[in-house]
């Protein structure tokens, strides 16, 4: 039976007025803190959406030829050591915002232990309710896409690959052929769909997360982000597409 | 008018609970949601059954005692406003309606649809107020507020404390309640002496009373009777992420 | 009788009574002050705001509250406003003014000292509000907004949107926690008191039921504070919350203390009018509203029937406007009630059951525009649509009056204390302020003032010689108590009738509306005294009561209270039936001019009636209160 007397007085049994607030280091409150979570969230995916920009314009290259992606492919091996510390600054950051994404799924679902039987909605959208969900299969996605492209560990064919006439790996080729493949091409679009219907709440969420909004901003942020997200999918999904309808040709035959 | 009702029966906090099957006839449309209720609890008494449990007080929308999840939906279908407010003419005759305890971890169920929700209260007691001791206030108009801040302060002061935000949230989080009451006093000038202090530890006994964290679905402003904008809780993140910076630049 | 029935008035002029009173009043030093515990019954406005002050203070104080938390007390329904007289519209205002129009409000049947106290300590409560951070409406300079209300010819009104109380009971609510989490209040919320403990003739604890459980405590403590609010639900429809009862205040009676004029209850003018049979409570809509709002009814009974824009301006009777044409839609509450009620006796009344009248803002919105109205009342206009699902802005308001505020109460003297030593009431719970009738937006203004400012003061009056003398909880006045409050619990459980708590609750309240409402007369008042025994009667014969003791049992929990009601609803009558002269909201027809005003008789009756129980079976004791005005003199109202 619950006695109402103490719980309004009490927090975890000790009387709030003597309860010490440990703010001694602040840093630590924040990182234990919901809001301070949500703001390391919101930092790291944004540090991420600027990536999946700067990767789509550099992708899209290969509509211009094979020489200017092959060149900007060489470009970015040339950074030698800085694109190590770029890359291990990307990977910090998708750690960093999984495993805190992770931290606060589980306690929301502690938040809850008794669900509704009967749920409705009526503005929480698919994409926001379903974060983790998209974000653990992009995740899933990026590791093939990596294993795929970056380390051509999946497509034999990758090593036998001639550099082009510039003497650069045929980064170009590399693309077409590994689109040609329904298989490969059909998983690239899921992955995609996820990662725009991640970014369709993401993209204008971080916004809510850093208190960059305000009420007539949040709806218009909300649109654009929608918007946003869905035309970072066509312009990804603009390569396999055009490479299946056989728009893009390999520039060397294998 | 009648409906068909599924009611959530728990005799108390650790029994387990269930939906229970009711019938209520000839119901007037201009019938309040609780007062069909109360029919009901008529019905049931002169049976000899067991009343259904439920609470509601100024049965006006203000004083947010109602809790009822129906159909679903904090509140009920008719947003904004409190269960109290709600009326039968809202439904379909003949409908179905699911009747639920708002359900949070933080919010235990006392019977049927009686919550306990005095972590609400707790989360105030850390620091949602101005410590103006009384008989020591200056003359009211010495200090003037910007109409817009003032009118501003007061959105977020309308807040009745239900707890339907929770209630809604995918997450059981609390944001738009402790956001409401660190963005009213933020936004008015005697509220500064306290300011960092106050969001730190809002926040601080907010998450220590379990409530789930804020992932901007916004569901939590479409249910709430009061109408705080979800904005608000970016104000708070904001209020958050200042009293940090402050704290960390020292004196 | 218990004590003393002296008002303590201080001596001295009218301006200078409270100063010269604080100035010599006794002190409790503060490291004194922890050793006294002080018990407030009630979160609202008044209660709220005395633990927290009296927390602050350094008192160890139990507030206690039937509500989950102490933010839900009915106090937070209040829309208008609260009156101070800062006169920063520069229209006149003045303390005196504010003080004048008051105690003319109400008749003249309240007591000057403690009205003029009240008018002087509405500006230190403004100022204490917006120090604390309740957002009251601003003008583009940054400086507080004012409005005019029912009553009054000057703007004194600061108000928050329509949600004033709720703001300025947050205002207090956030004081209390502050208090709370500093550990000097411990608060009970869900706890009902069913008790008065008195030891030695005074007052020393209470009895309190927990709602949860069930468990039934003993809590002794050095003075007892009721703030447990008004008791308009013995009508059973009416504005206040559903669980607002009369149970503290009754059963403090019960053991002693003088229940004062308790048939002075306020008729609201502008409520929404009775929709059907099921209803369960009447919602009010605040007199604010008469500012911009035009009130009026067809001028032709045939015309009832029609739809509000098919009767041309010329058909209309602007019925106050035309009445009393100073003051025009903002005649005070009592006589825009009854006036309300005279049109729809004559068969214009208008909407379901020829019982309600126009509320038209049409006239408003084309002088203002509907942005400005919406900005004044908006949430105003929605509840409207709410409930009767029509739109305000197109078709004019129905509205009709309402049981809504209880000018009646405890007895109490100058120190708001009641005739029993340590036993102090504040808020609505007492008589004290507002005499016949209250003015719109000084409720609100009472509530704080007796918490924050009056009771802080003259609470170490009393406390100053009850050092060391607490009694302990198991003392036999204290097991005594208890095992009285059991007993009566245990027979509402055995009763196990066929009636339900409601339909008792039902027929009282029709019967004191029709007899004891807004009108009332010797006849009508005899036939209820003759009833409530009758009703109450059967009600321990035959009432369905549920369950057990030890549960959540709303049931028991409801049928307490509607016992209680069945009691005092016959002290209402009685106290009505001996007033024999209209005065303020108390109408007897018997009294009235040749035009239909209320018709007072100060030369029998200019006093306070203050019952004393004569315990049970037997007539109360009447006890009479003179009431002189020194300052004031004394005139027909007239609002014309």
């Amino acid at each position: 039976m619950l006695d109402a007397r103490g719980s309004v007085n009490n927090l975890r049994g000790a009387p709030l007025g003597q309860r010490s607030f440990h703010m001694a280091n602040i840093f630590a409150v924040f990182y234990r803190s919901s809001v301070g979570k949500k703001i390391i969230v919101a930092i790291t995916g944004v540090i991420l959406i600027l990536f999946v920009i700067g990767h789509l314009l550099g992708n899209l290259q290969i509509f211009i030829g094979p020489d200017w992606i092959n060149g900007y492919s060489q470009h970015l091996h040339d950074l030698g050591p800085l694109l190590w510390l770029i890359r291990a600054f990307l990977f910090i950051a998708v750690v960093f915002h999984i495993y805190l994404t992770i931290l606060l799924a589980i306690e929301n679902r502690r938040a809850r232990p008794e669900p509704y039987i009967d749920k409705r909605y009526v503005k929480a959208d698919f994409a926001s309710r379903h974060m983790v969900m998209s974000g653990l299969i992009v995740l899933a996605f990026i590791a093939y896409h990596l294993a795929h492209f970056s380390f051509r560990k999946t497509d034999p064919r990758f090593a036998l690959l001639k550099p082009d006439p510039l003497g650069h790996y045929d980064v170009y080729s590399m693309m077409v052929y590994g689109f040609q493949n329904y298989f490969v091409s059909g998983f690239y679009l899921l992955g995609l769909f996820l990662l725009a219907l991640h970014l369709s709440h993401g993209s204008s969420s971080f916004f809510q997360s850093l208190g960059l909004n305000d009420k007539k901003m949040t709806p218009r942020l909300a649109l654009a982000g929608r918007i946003f997200a869905w035309l970072l999918f066509a312009g990804y999904t603009s390569i396999p597409v055009a490479i299946l309808l056989g728009l893009i040709k390999p520039a060397q035959q294998l | 008018m009648n409906f068909k009702l599924r009611i959530w029966r728990q005799p108390n906090r650790k029994s387990p609970g269930k939906l229970a099957d009711y019938e209520v006839l000839d119901i007037s449309p201009n019938t309040s949601f609780l007062e069909m209720l109360d029919i009901l609890n008529e019905t049931l008494l002169g049976r000899g059954d067991e009343p259904i449990a439920f609470e509601s007080d100024c049965r006006e929308g203000i004083c947010g005692t109602c809790s009822l999840t129906i159909n679903g939906e904090a509140h009920g279908p008719d947003h904004p406003g409190a269960v109290c407010e709600l009326y039968m003419r809202k439904f379909r005759d003949g409908a179905t309606i699911t009747v639920e305890p708002f359900r949070v971890g933080s919010f235990p169920i006392v019977k049927d649809l009686v919550i306990e929700r005095s972590a609400l209260d707790r989360i105030v007691q850390a620091g949602g107020f101005i410590s103006a001791r009384t008989g020591s206030a200056p003359e009211a108009n010495s200090i003037p507020v910007a109409k817009h801040n003032a009118d501003l302060a007061m959105e977020a002061a309308a807040c009745i404390g239900c707890g339907a935000c929770a209630a809604a949230c995918p997450n059981g989080s609390a944001m738009l309640f402790t956001s409401a009451k660190v963005s009213h006093l933020a936004l008015l000038p005697q509220g500064h002496p306290e300011r960092e202090s106050r969001v730190l530890k809002m926040v601080q006994v907010m998450d220590a009373e379990g409530f789930g964290n804020c992932t901007n679905t916004y569901e939590c402003e479409a249910v709430c009777p009061a109408e705080i904008s979800a904005s608000f809780i970016a104000k708070l993140n904001r209020e958050y992420a200042r009293a940090v910076l402050q704290r960390s630049a020292g004196e | 009788m218990i004590g003393s029935f002296d008002a303590k008035i201080p001596p001295g002029p009218l301006a200078q009574k409270w100063r010269s009173h604080r100035d010599h009043s006794r002190l409790v030093s503060p490291n004194n002050r922890r050793k006294l515990e002080i018990i407030v019954v009630g979160s609202g406005l008044a209660g709220g705001s005395a633990a927290a002050t009296l927390g602050e203070l350094g008192y160890r104080v139990k507030c206690f509250c039937f509500q989950d938390s102490p933010r839900r007390a009915h106090s937070i329904a209040a829309q208008g406003g609260i009156n101070a007289a800062k006169n920063y519209q520069n229209d006149g205002d003045s303390v005196y003014r504010l003080f004048y129009d008051t105690i003319k409000g109400g008749d003249f049947r309240s007591r000057e000292a403690n009205v003029y106290r009240l008018a002087e300590i509405a500006n230190n409560i403004i100022d204490q509000c917006v120090a604390q951070g309740v957002p009251f409406a601003r003008e583009y300079s940054g400086y507080l907004a004012n409005r005019s209300f029912g009553g009054a010819q000057v703007s004194r009104t600061f108000y928050a949107r329509g949600q004033t109380g709720q703001q300025l009971l947050l205002g207090c609510y956030q004081a209390l926690c502050r208090q709370i989490a500093a550990g000097t209040v411990r608060m009970f919320p869900q706890t009902e008191m069913l008790d008065l403990v008195i030891v030695d003739r005074q007052a020393k604890g209470i009895i309190t039921r927990s709602l949860r459980s069930g468990n039934i405590e003993r809590h002794a403590a050095d003075a007892v504070v009721l703030a447990s609010g008004g008791y308009g639900n013995v009508y059973y429809l009416s504005t206040n919350a559903r669980g607002s009862n009369v149970t503290a205040t009754y059963r403090a009676y019960k053991r002693g203390a003088l229940f004062a004029n308790p048939s002075f209850t306020q008729i609201h003018p502008t409520c929404i009018p009775v929709s059907g049979e099921h209803q369960s409570k009447l919602t009010l809509m605040s007199e604010s509203l008469r500012n911009d709002g035009r009130v009026w009814v067809p001028k032709r009974k045939e015309d009832r029937e029609k739809a509000p824009g098919e009767i041309h301006d010329a058909d209309r009777d602007y019925y106050l406007e035309r009445k009393y044409p100073s003051y025009g839609n903002l005649a005070p509450r009592d006589i825009s009630s009854r006036a309300a009620k005279e049109v729809c006796d004559e068969g214009r009344g208008v909407g379901p059951g020829g019982r309600g009248v126009y509320l038209d803002f049409a006239d408003a919105i084309k002088r203002l525009g509907e942005e400005t109205i919406r900005e004044r009342y908006g949430n105003l206009f929605e509840v409207y649509e709410k409930i009767t699902g029509e739109d305000a802005y197109k078709v004019p308001m129905r509205i009709y009056p309402a049981v809504h505020y209880t000018m009646g109460g405890l007895w109490v003297d100058y120190d708001l204390m009641s005739n029993v030593p340590g036993l102090f009431v504040i808020g609505e719970a007492n008589f004290s302020d507002h005499g016949a009738n209250r003015l719109g937006a000084s409720a609100l203004m009472q509530g704080l003032a007796d918490g924050y400012f009056v009771l802080p003061n003259t609470l170490p009056n009393y406390l100053a010689s009850q050092m060391g003398k607490r009694p302990s909880p198991d003392s036999p006045e204290f097991l005594q108590a208890e095992q009285d409050v059991r007993a009566k619990i245990d027979r509402l459980l055995k009763i196990n009738g066929t009636r339900s708590l409601d339909s008792f609750h039902r027929e009282l309240g029709l019967l004191l509306w029709e007899k004891c409402g807004m009108s009332r007369h010797e006849k009508g008042l005899r036939e209820a005294l003759q009833k409530i025994p009758e009703l109450r009667q059967e009600f321990w014969r035959d009432v369905r009561v549920l369950g057990m003791n030890e549960d959540f049992n709303q049931s028991l929990e409801r049928a307490g209270r509607v016992a209680d009601f069945l009691e005092f609803a016959e002290l209402m009558c009685k106290d009505a039936l001996e007033r024999d002269e209209s005065a303020g909201a108390h109408f007897r027809e018997e009294h009235q001019t040749s035009d239909g005003e209320a018709l007072r008789d100060d030369e029998r009756h200019a006093a306070v009636f203050a019952w004393e129980f004569g315990g049970d079976g037997q007539p109360p004791k009447l006890h009479r209160e003179p009431l002189r005005f020194e300052t004031v003199h004394l005139t027909q109202r007239s609002y014309k």
